[in-house]
């Protein structure tokens, strides 16, 4: 056990490599000055070849990946040209914001469609089969920015429900430690800020949620499915022992298998999907934070935060693997 | 997995349920609206904070460093300036200088301070304290707007600004090289506004998050890319603020910052979508104000290649075949017709200037003549992002796209983010390009100098991205800048404001009045037309 | 992205598909027939292909010519069934117009996806050894980021078009075809007619494209479809995002970016064009769902 967790911690390594090249390669192709672009139109030639100068612009390719290999290894992640703060002190806000969304959304996405799941599976063909089964097949093909605004458009200009952005109301006092929203108001025992929270998170987290909700419904479904029509469920049922108990004892356990490994790929997809999630709801996360610098080319933020978000995938799917391999020790991983 | 035409019909069902109730419902908009705006009135507001919402955040909160309006905004509540534009315009009134003269020749000007002003960390405001600003900006490369209003550091051959001296406790002499008439007012401009030099050295590199000044209020906190807020100064030289505390809350997206003005959780916001400006002003919880214009939104075309738009035929057939009047229909009453690249509202401008007009059939006979009779293929680049001057530059160019055809010219759009389309208008890329620019300092200058004279027309850092060289104007505008006399100053503007339209280098698009919604129940709100405003005399209920 | 990731969870599955089986395809397709669903996903994609060869002769306005600023935002009606936009053009016209556009992201992106995909895991699962080493460390790096922020970055590169938008969408999508193909070749090279060949003195490539990847068909056609799906929707992500489609193209996710501003005004300007999404993508899914079902042997009688 300990060796395979080794020899697969091993084999990220030449992947984490072959990230920090892309991650650095890919924004030194796009075309434009970015000296320019971050001082505007106004700036001179003297300023401009000052801020090139800062950023190490003019110096070899060879030469800047050397130091931002360097400087990773400290954790310097560089400084953002329009804020002017180090990277890794500007997603230290924005990261938590996305990961709480995005496990809000996971919990959401595996409690309903697990549940949704097995109940379609125990009672094949039956209403709630075919009913959650179409929401399954529409979820899957759903565009998430469509849904989102469609959401924005029913509960908050319509029925003025839920609130259409952000983290939290203005007016709303919140102490920060973790900046886990939900968490902190827990710390803290603030109830108010912890509704509020809440309230903000349901509608992005509906909208992130709802193709991984779809899918581990589907897997859930099919697996569990599967295992039911095995020969040892169907002796379990046969002694009698009480029918939901042969359900959840049995068959959730054997089924979880295959839905664990795609709740570990989904998380990874919830991390890009949250750039349109996001962008939809103005949430303060890392998603949006990507795409605008991106667009606004601010090459430091963008090598440190697709950086951060590629570790955080790799790491994600070797846990996987390895809780895999932790409840199923028959499977072999090459 | 076996599937069931049944499960796919009730999802089909579903979905027309939606799509029926969201095309019925829109008489229940208004109700609703109301109900939302009674719920706040009571919870919100008891502690006397004004929340004030925009689309992003400020870069930093040191008004030298920046160019970007969001930071400016803010600065301004900070900082006060020597001179200060009056409320409605942009003539000048003392600030932290109450008098001040001009020696006869144009380049000195001598400004008594007044001796009552303290920065918000208790220390005294000086003469002294001036200089050590002039100074600090002199010496720095990024105080950006100094270098391009002042031309920079001692050794820039633009620069004209000679000496910066404290001629007594609370008198500062200012030498200049040659007259420049807009001095003084762009002495009152928001980047010029004066900061605590103890504060400065304080804090070096992170003043910027830190900023002291003599404003109507004092820095509290900044939560990056959410919200500043700021306290009340007690102590303001000027009239003291109404309300206790400011918050500049950040939420990027126009309809979310509107929905939340509209559920009560912000009290003020800029940037709302035209589309809803006629929601905003039916809603009696809201009040829209507009902007006073002091700018221009406009399509340049690229007289410097050898293409099509060369021809002044060719650049007079487009301003005469888009229709302005329906173009101007997208600015959903927030934008006034343009003429002249300056806005009416600045001394100089030439009202007997007749526009072109709508006719495409002299439009198709120019382009005829001009060798294009059998179509035309041009690209216009186009910003993505709204800008102040032109809040729907996709649908803008679109629009035109679709005018433009019937007179047998292809438009090909070609868009990009707001940073990159500078870069390739400012290199000369386009045939056509829209740009626009709001004014700094209430002088002519500022528009015609920077947008259409030749010295502004250098590939890759061009303000002039008509690359429009004419030497009459150039002869026009310097002569301008070195004329002490207003009134013969405004002749020479209105002279060069018949010779552009008579060369059309511009398709100019409109005025616009950019609007700011607010609560109706708050007062005291006077937009001014450079775009930033102290809100000290903002009152809530 | 997501549909396509159940499918790599039933590769092992279609592995053992018996290449000598010729009447597999015409069994596949009355099953496809008989299954409902399926056949409802056939239909709509039928449907969308028809739309887009007749969109000239279905949509009653030109998709960008015919309107004006003084008709937008028209509520649905008899003149207009959908309404209009911001520039009073015919919501409907446009949707039909983008279908056209939404079959050629599918087929130029997945083209790429598929090309590309298969020549990789085709050389790598035949060659074996350190080929393949390299080539799936290679996917590995591109799977390590999440597919649309990949797909964001190449465009930022590349410059924003709706063509770039496809070569994107299509590169991201190059990892699930590589790693399908792959294990499928890994278990089709081992069997008797590959040796067979191999033993007569038959070349590499040869054997590679005359003999091991024709057999590999069933996984990648599925896989093709649901990657069609997959596609339009990352491609209308993009132009949402507005890294797409540009200007009037009437593309769907533009559509639906440009209808944003009128939320509360016009909903209607942003429903329908997403609707059209919804619609085409579950197409292609069903379709997908249908022909795993049909040529999944484990199923067959």
């Amino acid at each position: 056990m300990v060796s395979y967790i080794v020899r697969r911690f091993l084999m990220t390594i030449p992947v984490l490599l072959g990230v920090s090249i892309l991650a650095f390669s890919l924004i030194h192709m796009i075309p434009g000055d970015p000296a320019r672009s971050m001082l505007g139109s106004k700036a001179n030639e003297e300023q401009l070849m000052q801020l090139r100068e800062e950023l190490r612009l003019n110096d070899p390719y060879i030469a800047q990946y050397g130091s931002f290999l360097g400087d990773l290894t400290t954790g310097d992640l560089g400084t953002s040209v329009k804020s002017k703060e180090p990277v890794a002190e500007e997603l230290q806000n924005r990261l938590p914001a996305t990961v709480e969304l995005s496990l809000f959304a996971m919990l959401l996405a595996t409690v309903i469609g697990v549940l949704a799941g097995v109940i379609a599976a125990v009672k094949q063909y039956s209403w709630f089969d075919n009913l959650s089964m179409t929401g399954a097949l529409l979820g899957v093909s759903i565009p998430i920015f469509w849904l989102g605004l469609m959401m924005i458009w029913l509960f908050s200009v319509k029925l003025q429900w839920l609130p259409a952005s952000g983290r939290l109301s203005t007016g709303t006092e919140l102490e920060t430690i973790t900046n886990f929203f939900l968490l902190d108001s827990i710390l803290t025992l603030n109830w108010e800020a912890f509704s509020d929270a809440f309230v903000h998170l349901l509608m992005p987290g509906i909208a992130l949620g709802t193709i991984p909700m779809a899918i581990i419904a589907r897997m859930t479904r099919s697996s569990m499915l599967e295992v039911m029509n095995q020969d040892y469920i169907r002796t379990a049922d046969a002694k009698g022992l009480a029918s939901y108990l042969v359900v959840f004892q049995h068959a959730l356990k054997n089924a979880f298998l295959p839905v664990l490994t795609v709740i570990g790929l989904q998380f990874g997809f919830l991390l890009g999907g949250a750039v349109l999630t996001e962008t939809i709801f103005s949430w303060p996360g890392v998603g949006r934070y990507v795409l605008q610098s991106i667009l606004g080319r601010d090459y430091p933020v963008v090598q440190g935060t697709i950086l951060v978000i590629a570790i955080m995938f790799v790491f994600v799917n070797l846990l996987t693997d390895i809780m895999y391999k932790f409840i199923d020790p028959r499977i072999s991983f090459d | 997995m076996k599937q069931h035409l049944l499960r796919t019909l009730l999802g089909v069902a579903l979905l027309t349920l939606l799509v029926v109730a969201g095309c019925s419902g829109d008489d229940q908009a208004s109700t609703d609206n109301e109900e939302s705006g009674d719920d706040t009135e009571s919870s919100e507001n008891e502690d006397n904070t004004l929340v004030f919402a925009r689309g992003a955040d400020s870069q930093q909160l040191d008004p030298s460093k920046v160019t970007d309006g969001e930071s400016l905004y803010v600065t301004q509540q900070i900082y006060d300036t020597l001179v200060t534009y009056k409320e409605d315009g942009t003539e000048v009134k003392p600030g932290l200088a109450t008098e001040w003269e001009v020696s006869d020749d144009g380049k000195k000007y001598t400004f008594q301070l007044r001796e009552d002003v303290k920065f918000h960390d208790g220390t005294d405001f000086t003469a002294e304290d001036v200089v050590y600003n002039f100074d600090r900006w002199v010496e720095t490369d990024d105080s950006i707007y100094f270098g391009y209003m002042f031309g920079g550091s001692e050794e820039d051959p633009n620069g004209f600004l000679k000496s910066v001296e404290a001629t007594g406790d609370y008198e500062v002499t200012f030498t200049l090289d040659k007259p420049n008439a807009p001095f003084i007012y762009t002495l009152a401009m928001p980047p010029f506004g004066i900061a605590s030099p103890d504060a400065v050295d304080e804090h070096g590199e992170n003043y910027f998050k830190n900023p002291v000044g003599t404003g109507p209020f004092t820095f509290n906190s900044w939560s990056k890319g959410d919200k500043i807020t700021l306290d009340k100064n007690e102590d303001y030289f000027g009239d003291v603020a109404q309300v206790d505390q400011v918050v500049f809350r950040v939420i990027p997206d126009n309809g979310a910052r509107y929905l939340e003005l509209q559920s009560g959780s912000i009290d003020m916001m800029k940037g709302l979508n035209p589309q809803d400006i006629s929601g905003a002003e039916g809603n009696e919880d809201l009040q829209v104000f507009r902007r006073p214009s002091m700018n221009v939104g406009y399509m340049a075309m690229n007289t410097d290649q050898d293409g099509p738009m060369a021809d002044p035929k060719v650049r007079k057939a487009i301003n005469l075949g888009v229709d302005k009047k329906e173009l101007l229909t997208l600015f959903e009453g927030l934008g006034k017709d343009a003429k002249n690249p300056m806005p009416p509202s600045l001394w100089g401008y030439n009202d007997d200037v007749e526009p072109y007009g709508y006719d495409p059939e002299e439009a198709k006979k120019l382009l005829a003549e001009a060798g294009y009779g059998d179509g035309l293929d041009v690209t216009l680049y186009a910003m993505s992002n709204p800008r102040p001057y032109l809040p729907q530059p996709k649908l803008t160019a679109q629009a035109i796209q679709q005018m433009l055809k019937k007179v047998n010219v292809n438009v090909e759009i070609v868009e990009n983010e707001w940073e990159t389309h500078q870069t390739k208008t400012q290199n000369g890329e386009h045939d056509m390009a829209f740009l626009g620019w709001t004014g700094d300092n209430g002088d002519p200058d500022n528009f015609l100098y920077v947008l259409l004279d030749k010295d502004n027309a250098k590939k890759g850092s061009a303000g002039n991205i008509a690359f429009y060289k004419n030497d009459e104007i150039h002869d026009l505008l310097t002569q301008a800048q070195v004329e002490q006399d207003q009134e013969k100053r405004a002749e020479l503007y209105k002279e060069a404001q018949k010779i552009i339209h008579d060369d059309a280098p511009w398709l100019p698009i409109a005025h616009t009045t950019p609007p700011i919604a607010a609560k109706n129940n708050i007062e005291g709100y006077v937009p001014h037309p450079t775009g930033t405003e102290k809100f000290n005399h903002i009152t809530l209920p | 992205m997501p549909v396509a990731e159940v499918q790599s969870e039933e590769e092992s599955r279609m592995e053992q598909a018996d290449p000598k089986e010729i009447s597999l395809w015409k069994d596949a397709f009355s099953r496809i027939v008989k299954s409902k669903t399926s056949l409802l996903g056939l239909i709509i994609i039928t449907l969308l292909i028809i739309i887009a060869i007749f969109a000239p002769l279905i949509a009653p306005y030109h998709p960008i010519d015919d309107g004006s600023v003084i008709d937008r935002y028209q509520p649905p009606s008899g003149e207009h069934w959908l309404g209009t936009d911001a520039l009073g053009r015919d919501i409907f016209s446009r949707i039909v117009h983008g279908a056209r556009i939404s079959i050629q992201i599918g087929v130029i992106a997945v083209g790429i996806s598929a090309v590309v995909g298969i020549l990789l895991g085709g050389i790598s699962g035949y060659l074996g050894r350190w080929v393949d080493m390299i080539v799936m460390r290679f996917i590995d790096i591109l799977m390590a980021f999440p597919s649309i922020l990949l797909a964001i970055a190449m465009v930022a590169v590349m410059g924003r078009s709706l063509t770039n938008a496809m070569i994107a969408v299509g590169i991201v999508g190059v990892p699930q075809f590589a790693r399908i193909v792959r294990s499928t070749v890994l278990s089709v090279k081992e069997k008797e007619f590959v040796e067979a060949a191999r033993a007569t003195g038959v070349k590499n490539g040869r054997i590679l494209f005359r003999h091991v990847l024709p057999n590999c068909m069933a996984p990648i056609i599925v896989q093709t479809t649901l990657s069609i799906g997959t596609a339009i929707l990352d491609a209308a992500g993009l132009s949402f995002l507005g890294l797409g489609a540009q200007g009037a193209t009437p593309e769907w996710g533009a559509m639906l970016k440009a209808g944003v501003d009128a939320l509360q005004t016009a909903p209607w300007v942003v429903m329908f064009p997403g609707l059209a999404i919804l619609l085409v993508v579950l197409g292609f899914n069903l379709l997908g769902d249908g022909l795993r079902d049909a040529l999944d042997p484990r199923l067959r009688q």
